[in-house]
């Protein structure tokens, strides 16, 4: 191979690369400040619930005068925290991070599809996180109608709502360029040989994420062109004749309806529900097939489930919407709808659970953190199940039960797994590999708070505490049993905090003198760990471009004795 | 390395990379017309009152402008056509055409409608028609910018490739192509819906 | 690359499907000041739209003749279009308490 290396100037190689390495890394990076970010927005809203109208610690002068978070501030932080964790957050690391490194690496190509477009794609998410940032600026400050922006509420909102939509738009562009490059990478830049049965599992969940991200989006482009229009224009799309504010009717034509903006946004965000957690999926199946040294069990009937759930996951949206006056048709419709999507994601767990059987695990911090995670989705799973049956969500929604079940699913489950990733393919990017005593000390510390923080919501949730109370409840006389846990969940949540500690200490040690390791540290068989060397060669990925012969999985192919390997590398070939 | 298939098609799904990726990209937009054509049925169902569109809006002029979208889909196949004929000049001819239609069509919009509306009073604060009207045309017309803009660059600058790599350029203006026929197909329906219903 | 003659064909083809097209598009407006009622008229006009549509997607899009895959990606989205339409219809339509205007009520305001 001639392969003329002309040394590239700094901006083009770390700055605007077109490398899907450094874009992927570029990802991590930003989405790792806002979950950081967005999480302490939440801790300051938890101080206030657990010690409605206390002064805030540290942070207090910053917020107001006297020191204390005002409850526009708290329906502020709380648009804000959900917003930047599901979209700056969760989905730009598991897709725009681990997607973009990842992705191209395990299917044996040398870069995305189209390298400049996966550029703007970064740098259209990164547009769109400045307009979210900076909307804290604006004199009224953020948008403050719940991460849903349901209208006509956030129609009459402050101006930062005007941003919110502004920087969503951006959000939604990055996200489809990058799903229009993750889908045509998979089926056109395989390798020899790596047929659709053979690829890791971890590239089937970004194949049926990027389909829901390009399909399900653009709705809500639309409504937020809509919406940008209600407040900019004075047009009625969401906004009923004779809407009462302040006491005065609306003097606006009149004649839209609040509903068209439930659907547009819950025709995307269902669907995105899956986006946080098909990937979370992936990196759990990978690491679980590693660390047990044994074939996933059941990969077919997994990849056919994610299959099926992607299609699900378009048809149930208004499961989110059984209390806006729908019928007892629709509402049939939609609870037998939930029901069958949830039993994919039964089938998906349940062969993770299997695959653990009779395997010689192997427990590193990464496979700690996948062990993690399957508990904790299986209770954020069955959890939603109530709350698919229209009866019983009558009940249960907004509530604190709904915010519990949603966030077993994405905290000890989606972020787990993400731990669980970084820990994983770290050694790939650094050629590093990150300290042990610290990421165990990560990982039970945060299994514990984290269950301290989110199993009381339930509690409270059932009791019929609502959610986006500024004081918790406090003033609510069926609120009074369970009020006690407040108290006891910011505590866990500050304890949360403490253990993240440990996180970044050590991804910052572990840059600079981590333990340097071999190439295939962890023993795997595919591609971005067999083929090609750690850290990959800038731009080409791999020396040679690989062939491949074997299934993803192949772990336990001979006894591993006589120092012969225990597995046999997808790209190793068959001699007969 | 560079990456396989940007212009010679991969065998087993006989596609270039490109291709492949303008209609992933049209997906999503027919996603976003449609969501846009069924707000604007379920505001139309759920009004007490509606204008009749031929009515309220100029239906001569809109059937020029459709007139002048399906020529330019016309002139912008033949482009390409041109091209696999190894014609440059022709190329240029019918490429020419189209962009100057497109900007026909954008200038007639907003002279002889946008215009005399606001003007009117007729702006999309008045009623969900305008709404609909103004927001369903402009995201049309700014789609309408979007193929000038690449068919412009296509025709003057973007020309030099066909000298160095004269296969990739025709795929680029098939995958032009496609977008701005795509673009004619959205006001096909708008059209009627808008203007006529 | 394709032989000329081939090609030569394709833009006679061009040239009809053109034909067709101004004719259709003469039709709709034509159609449209035809008093039928609304719910005919929205039928008619949505058939021949559909019609113009689908003559330019298969002669000028060409997927008269395209690969099997991008069939696969159009009926993906096909589907997830129709639960759009369809579904958001059935759950509004479905609402208590919210009446579908009927037909006749969509004609000439102020
Ligand atoms: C296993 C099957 C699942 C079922 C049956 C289910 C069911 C539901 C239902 C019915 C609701 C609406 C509750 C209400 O607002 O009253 C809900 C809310 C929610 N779910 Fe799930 N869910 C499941 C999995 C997931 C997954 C995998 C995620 C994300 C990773 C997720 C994230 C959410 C979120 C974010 C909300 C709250 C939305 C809001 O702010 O109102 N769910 N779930
Ligand atoms: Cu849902």
């Amino acid at each position: 191979m001639t392969d003329h290396h002309h040394e590239e100037p700094f901006w083009r190689k770390y700055i605007f690369s077109v490398d899907h390495k450094v874009i992927g890394i570029q990802y991590a990076v930003t989405a790792m400040i806002f979950l950081l970010f967005g999480f302490c927005l939440m801790l300051i809203m938890r101080w206030n619930l657990a010690y409605p109208g206390e002064v805030i610690p540290i942070v207090g002068k910053l917020l107001s005068e006297d020191g204390m978070l005002t409850p526009d501030g708290y329906n502020s932080f709380g648009a804000m925290h959900g917003t930047i964790m599901v979209f700056l957050g969760v989905v730009p690391l598991a897709v725009g991070g681990f997607g973009n490194y990842v992705l191209p690496l395990q299917v044996g190509a040398p870069d995305m599809a189209f390298p400049k477009i996966n550029m703007a794609s970064y740098w259209t998410f990164f547009l769109g996180g400045v307009c979210m940032l900076a909307s804290f600026f604006m004199p009224q400050g953020t948008a403050s109608s719940g991460w849903t922006m349901y209208a006509p509420l956030s129609v009459i909102a402050t101006t930062g709502e005007t941003m919110w939509l502004v920087g969503m738009v951006f959000l939604i562009t990055s996200s489809l360029l990058g799903s229009v490059n993750f889908i045509v990478t998979v089926i056109q830049l395989r390798a020899n040989g790596l047929t659709w049965m053979r690829l890791p599992f971890f590239v089937w969940t970004q194949f049926v994420t990027a389909f829901l991200l390009l399909l399900a989006f653009p709705p809500l482009e639309a409504a937020a062109v809509f919406q940008i229009m209600d407040r900019v224009a004075g047009t009625s799309f969401f906004l009923p004749s004779g809407l009462y504010v302040g006491g005065e009717v609306l003097n606006v034509a009149g004649g839209g309806t609040p509903l068209l903006w439930q659907h547009l946004f819950w025709f995307l965000a269902h669907p995105e529900v899956y986006v946080l957690i098909l990937p979370a999926m992936g990196i759990v199946a990978e690491v679980i097939a590693n660390n047990t040294r044994k074939p996933l069990w059941g990969y077919r009937s997994m990849v056919y489930s994610i299959i099926f759930l992607g299609f699900m996951s378009f048809v149930v949206w208004a499961h989110h919407m059984f209390l806006t006056g729908m019928g007892t048709t629709m509402a049939a419709f939609f609870q037998t709808t939930t029901m069958i999507i949830s039993i994919p994601s039964v089938i998906i767990l349940s062969a993770l659970f299997i695959s653990l059987w009779g395997g010689s695990i192997r427990f590193t911090t990464p496979m700690l953190f996948a062990l993690g995670f399957l508990p904790m989705f299986g209770i954020g799973g069955l959890t939603g199940l109530p709350l698919g049956l229209a009866s019983a969500d009558i009940h249960l929604h907004d509530t604190y039960y709904v915010i519990g079940h949603f966030h077993y699913v994405v905290a000890p489950g989606t972020i787990f797994a993400l731990f669980a990733g970084i820990y994983y393919w770290f050694p790939k990017v650094t050629g590093k590999r990150m300290n042990e005593a610290l990421g165990k000390t990560h990982f039970y510390g945060s299994f514990i708070c984290i269950n301290g923080v989110f199993m009381p919501m339930f509690i409270q949730g059932l009791a019929g505490v609502s959610r986006r109370l500024y004081d918790g409840g406090s003033t609510y006389l069926h609120a009074q049993p369970v009020l006690q846990w407040n108290e006891f969940m910011t505590i866990a949540a500050l304890g949360l905090f403490f253990f993240q500690i440990f996180f970044i200490i050590n991804l910052i040690i572990s840059l600079a003198k981590g333990e340097k390791v071999s190439s295939n540290v962890w023993d795997a068989t595919t591609l971005e760990w067999a083929a090609a060397p750690s850290p990959p060669l800038p731009h080409v990925n791999f020396e040679k471009v690989p062939d491949v012969y074997h299934g993803p999985y192949e772990y336990s192919t001979n006894s591993g004795g006589n120092g012969q390997p225990d597995f046999t590398p997808q790209h190793k070939k068959i001699n007969s | 390395m560079e990456v396989p298939y940007t212009v010679k098609p991969r065998p087993d799904t006989g596609l270039y990379n490109a291709k492949i990726g303008v209609w992933l990209f049209l997906a999503s937009e027919v996603m976003l017309f449609g969501a846009l054509f069924s707000s604007y049925i379920l505001l139309r169902m759920g009004a007490s009152s509606w204008y009749v569109g031929s009515e309220a809006l100029n239906v001569p002029i809109g059937t020029f402008n459709t007139m002048v979208l399906i020529v330019s889909s016309v002139t912008v196949v033949m482009a390409w056509a041109s091209l696999r004929m190894d014609d440059l000049k022709k190329y240029k001819m019918y490429m020419g055409i189209t962009i100057l239609l497109g900007l026909v069509f954008l200038v007639v919009k907003i002279l002889f409608e946008y215009l005399p509306k606001i003007d009117h009073g007729h702006v999309p604060s008045e009623h969900n028609f305008y709404a609909i009207y103004f927001v369903l045309t402009g995201l049309h017309a700014l789609h309408v910018i979007g193929g000038l803009v690449l068919n412009a660059y296509l025709w003057g600058p973007g020309t030099k490739m066909w000298e160095t790599e004269p296969e990739q350029f025709t795929n680029r203006i098939e995958i032009a192509g496609l977008y701005w026929h795509f673009v004619d197909i959205v006001w096909i329906f708008l059209f009627p819906t808008i203007y006529l219903l | 690359m394709d032989s000329t003659p081939g090609i030569k064909k394709e833009i006679n083809l061009y040239l009809k499907v053109f034909g067709a097209l101004a004719g259709l598009t003469v039709l709709t407006v034509a159609v449209a000041y035809l008093d039928v009622g609304i719910g005919l008229a929205v039928i008619i006009a949505m058939i021949l739209a559909t019609t113009k549509g689908s003559l330019v997607a298969s002669f000028f899009m060409h997927l008269a003749h395209e690969k099997k895959l991008i069939y696969l990606m159009l009926v993906i989205t096909l589907v997830s279009l129709l639960a759009l339409f369809f579904i958001t219809f059935g759950t509004i339509g479905d609402q208590v308490g919210v009446e579908i205007v009927p037909e006749g009520v969509s004609s000439g305001v102020h």
